[in-house]
């Protein structure tokens, strides 16, 4: 069996983020770049299931400009056994990179696909989604257990839903995407660093893939969000009431 | 949402909860006698008299208990026999008047009488030391410093000068009733010139704040540590402050430029310069920088600061043996020398104490190993960088010299390995009791000193060594179930007496304070310890500030 892995390359979440003054978007010069958190941890169940003697291959998969070659450099140290890089310097919204995958997972023929549940840079929460209707498969999102079984064919998932768990039962091949505390992600240790270096990575570009790149969402502006106004000491009990009612209307 | 959740929960890596109570005791003698050496001495011929003839030149041993005057312990934990300074009876007893005419020239918000406040202001960061001061001034600017410190003089009015209160060694509180001075409200940003990097600001600017500052300019401070969150920078400088960037930036000896203090007196010493280069007669700052509050207030800092740099990389490394890391070290400066930025070490007890009393700490290596490294570089290039740091890495790692380790893929690995390091301090307060010894020692020597003391405690605790390798200074830390006096008889003097026997200092970046006061001659000449003496007589006749601190106790009996 084959894991398809996608990892995206975002600004790290450590970073205080900035908007660009023309507002057309957030301020990557300059700014320490790392592989997108739920990836990692996508990337992390995949390698567990293969070292348990589930999956053979684990292929991590990034679209982006050229330096998602270090994102899946990372991914190869990690433990993935190759990478695809599709190169692109435009930044697509993720139905084109729901498409993109769909087209990479025609080829590569993976039974199961990982994905983050969604990317720290937009927190759009569809790419996974939106892949396994283009691919007409399965889908369980927000995985904090996954459980295959091979024989059956299947895969149970332990979802994080408000309120509690919920356990799907899905037929393979099946997309999955990966919530916080499904994993706790290893290290790049020095031994896999060196492995990675040898390990490949295709490079492919969008018009290999044949994708309709047009996007119908246009963005129009970026900008921060409003400064938290700071707040006010209020002299008694009773004033706080008045303003929770009267100026907050919240009780 | 989540992206907001997740970036939360890293941030609550890089600071560990404030520790708890640290019960180091004191060793109150030293047996060396340096009796006589401060009255005379000769150079190349050339007779001195030295104007401190009535300092008592013996060592006042405390606990020899003079009951003159008021005798007030202030160590008692860890050791039967805590020492006990005198008060100096020469030194006035606060009353209203001076009260009034502090609220006079501060007004009324800015003397502080407040029990609760003085309580704080009166403890160390440790809770090891407290003191009793009735009173608290802060001043806003240079001149009510200034105003303070003439009245003080003419009074003989005891003071501490008080920064951020993180200081570890007792310095920054009261041992008595000295008034309390802390300039924490004098803390603008005066001037930064964007050309040369040099900062100017007062000395109450809280490290963290001048970071942040500096960072919308595409700048850093040349120094980082753990307490940065509440040190200011005129504390930092008084304690002459080390930290993690040593290595790269080197001391605030060399990027502090220029500084204004103000002296017992009240004089306002204007040596804030913003040249890198100066030569006109003797550079004074020196003086300020690492005296401990002891010759004057400094009130503003002119500082060197450096571009920040985009690519950061840290490798978490293990080591089979001390040698390695040695060689390590030798090859680090070689391979990555212009953009190595940190180089720190920990044991296995060190790592085994972490991973035992801190949660969400894991070893980021596989292999249990006696010894891990942190290696962080800083540079303008990231793959340039990146590939360098590996390059170098899994050379050693061939060569035997690193048995294992691991490359931060993002900033929250890197501040969880920095989590183990810099948490040390945390999970010993948490172990029990724990003897602290901050030393500097030649690279090659320092571990030999925890192997020795290991032997010679044997069961009776657990001795550890981590600390900032790159810069030869090893925090040797002795933990036990309980204080003892017979553990303390085998650490002390024997810890003091290796390091001086080694050429070493018993006193790398934290400074002497109170704690280590006595201990000055380990690592200073009689000869050197009487010119320090003549320079506090001449800067401070009266020896009001930070009194009890810094020089031994003798020098200013009474
Ligand atoms: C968690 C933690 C980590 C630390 N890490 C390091 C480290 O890596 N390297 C290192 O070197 N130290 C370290 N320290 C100790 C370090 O000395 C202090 O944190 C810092 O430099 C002191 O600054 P402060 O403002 O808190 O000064 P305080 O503690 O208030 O005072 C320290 C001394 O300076 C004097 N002083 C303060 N302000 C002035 C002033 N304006 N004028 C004259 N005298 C003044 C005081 O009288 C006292 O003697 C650490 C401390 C903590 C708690």
């Amino acid at each position: 069996m084959k894991i398809l892995v996608a990892v995206k390359r975002v600004v790290d979440y450590a970073v205080k983020i900035r908007v660009k003054p023309d507002k057309t978007g957030v301020d990557t010069q300059n700014v320490k770049m790392s592989m997108n958190p739920f990836c990692e941890i996508a990337l992390e169940e995949a390698l567990r299931i293969k070292e348990a003697g589930f999956a053979k291959e684990v292929v991590a998969v990034s679209i982006g400009p050229s330096q998602c070659v270090d994102t899946l450099r990372t991914g190869l140290a990690m433990g993935a056994d190759r990478g695809i890089h599709v190169e692109t310097s435009s930044s697509f919204l993720p139905l084109t990179i729901a498409k993109i995958l769909k087209s990479i997972a025609e080829v590569e023929n993976p039974e199961l696909i990982f994905l983050g549940k969604q990317a720290i840079d937009d927190d759009c929460n569809q790419t996974g989604q939106m892949v396994a209707a283009l691919l007409g498969w399965p889908q369980a999102t927000f995985a904090s257990k996954v459980v295959l079984d091979k024989e059956k064919h299947v895969a149970t998932v332990d979802r994080e839903v408000d309120g509690g768990l919920e356990t799907l039962c899905v037929d393979l091949p099946a997309v999955i995407t990966t919530d916080l505390r499904l994993n706790q992600p290893r290290y790049a240790s020095l031994p896999n660093i060196m492995k990675a270096k040898s390990k490949p990575i295709k490079k492919m570009t969008v018009q290999d893939l044949k994708v309709d790149i047009k996007s119908d969402i246009e963005i129009l502006e970026v900008t921060e969000p409003p400064k938290r106004k700071s707040g006010v000491m209020v002299s008694s009990v009773d004033e706080l009431i008045e303003k929770l009612r009267n100026e907050a209307h919240v009780v | 949402m989540m992206m907001q959740k997740l970036r939360r929960s890293g941030e609550l890596i890089r600071y560990g909860s404030k520790s708890l109570i640290n019960l180091r005791p004191n060793k109150d003698s030293l047996s060396r006698s340096v009796s006589g050496f401060v009255n005379h001495y000769e150079t190349k011929g050339k007779h001195f008299e030295s104007n401190v003839g009535n300092y008592n030149t013996e060592l006042h041993h405390g606990c020899l208990g003079r009951n003159l005057g008021m005798l007030q312990q202030y160590k008692c934990f860890g050791s039967s026999s805590a020492s006990k300074i005198q008060r100096n009876p020469l030194f006035s007893s606060l009353d209203s008047k001076d009260v009034s005419y502090f609220k006079e020239i501060l007004g009324d918000r800015n003397v502080v009488e407040d029990e609760e406040r003085l309580e704080t202001a009166n403890t160390d960061w440790m809770q090891k030391y407290k003191g009793s001061s009735k009173l608290m001034l802060l001043p806003k600017n240079t001149e009510e410093v200034s105003q303070i410190l003439q009245y003080c003089d003419s009074r003989r009015l005891a003071v501490v000068p008080q920064g951020g209160n993180t200081g570890l060694v007792g310095g920054s509180v009261p041992v008595f009733d000295e008034v309390i001075i802390n300039v924490g409200l004098m803390n603008k940003v005066l001037a930064f010139d964007e050309v040369s990097g040099v900062l100017v600001c007062e000395a109450g600017c809280i490290l963290e704040n001048l970071a942040t500052f500096l960072d919308t300019k595409g700048f850093i401070m040349p120094l980082d540590l753990g307490a940065k969150g509440s040190c200011h920078i005129g504390g930092n400088v008084s304690t002459n402050a080390g930290g993690l960037r040593l290595i790269r930036y080197g001391s605030l000896h060399g990027t502090v430029l220029g500084l204004e203090a103000v002296t017992a007196n009240g004089n306002v010493l204007d040596m804030l310069g913003t040249l890198r280069k100066d030569n006109t007669g003797y550079d004074l700052k020196h003086l300020f920088i690492g005296s401990e509050g002891s010759l004057g207030i400094v009130t503003k800092v002119s500082i060197l600061t450096q571009p920040k740099l985009s690519s950061v990389n840290l490798a978490f490394i293990a080591c089979k043996d001390y040698l390695s890391c040695q060689k390590l070290l030798v090859e680090a400066k070689r391979n990555l020398g212009e953009i190595l930025s940190a180089y720190e070490f920990l044991d296995n007890n060190s790592m085994d104490l972490v991973l035992n009393h801190l949660d969400g700490v894991r070893n980021p290596v596989s292999s249990t190993e006696n010894f891990y490294i942190l290696i962080e570089t800083t540079g303008s290039d990231e793959t340039n960088d990146r590939e360098k740091l590996e390059a170098f890495l899994l050379k050693s790692l061939e060569k035997g010299l690193v048995s294992d380790g691991v490359i931060a893929q993002d900033i929250n690995q890197a501040s969880s390995f920095w989590r183990i390091r810099e948490g040390i301090t945390e999970a010993l307060q948490k172990a029990g009791a724990v003897y602290k010894y901050d030393l500097s020692l030649p690279v090659e020597e320092i571990y030999n000193i925890v192997n020795d003391l290991r032997g010679r405690l044997g069961d009776l605790a657990n001795v550890m060594g981590y600390g900032h390798l790159g810069d030869g200074n090893l925090h040797l830390n002795i933990s036990a179930a309980e204080y003892n006096d017979k553990l303390l008889g085998l650490i002390e003097p024997y810890v003091y007496e290796w390091t001086s026997k080694h050429r070493g200092s018993i006193s790398a970046e934290h400074g002497l304070g109170v704690m280590k006061a006595n201990e000055i001659f380990y690592s200073k000449t009689p000869e050197t310890v009487a010119i320090m003496a003549s320079i506090k007589k001449l800067l401070d006749p009266k020896g009001i500030l930070n009194p009890y601190k810094v020089l031994p106790h003798s020098l200013f009996s009474h």
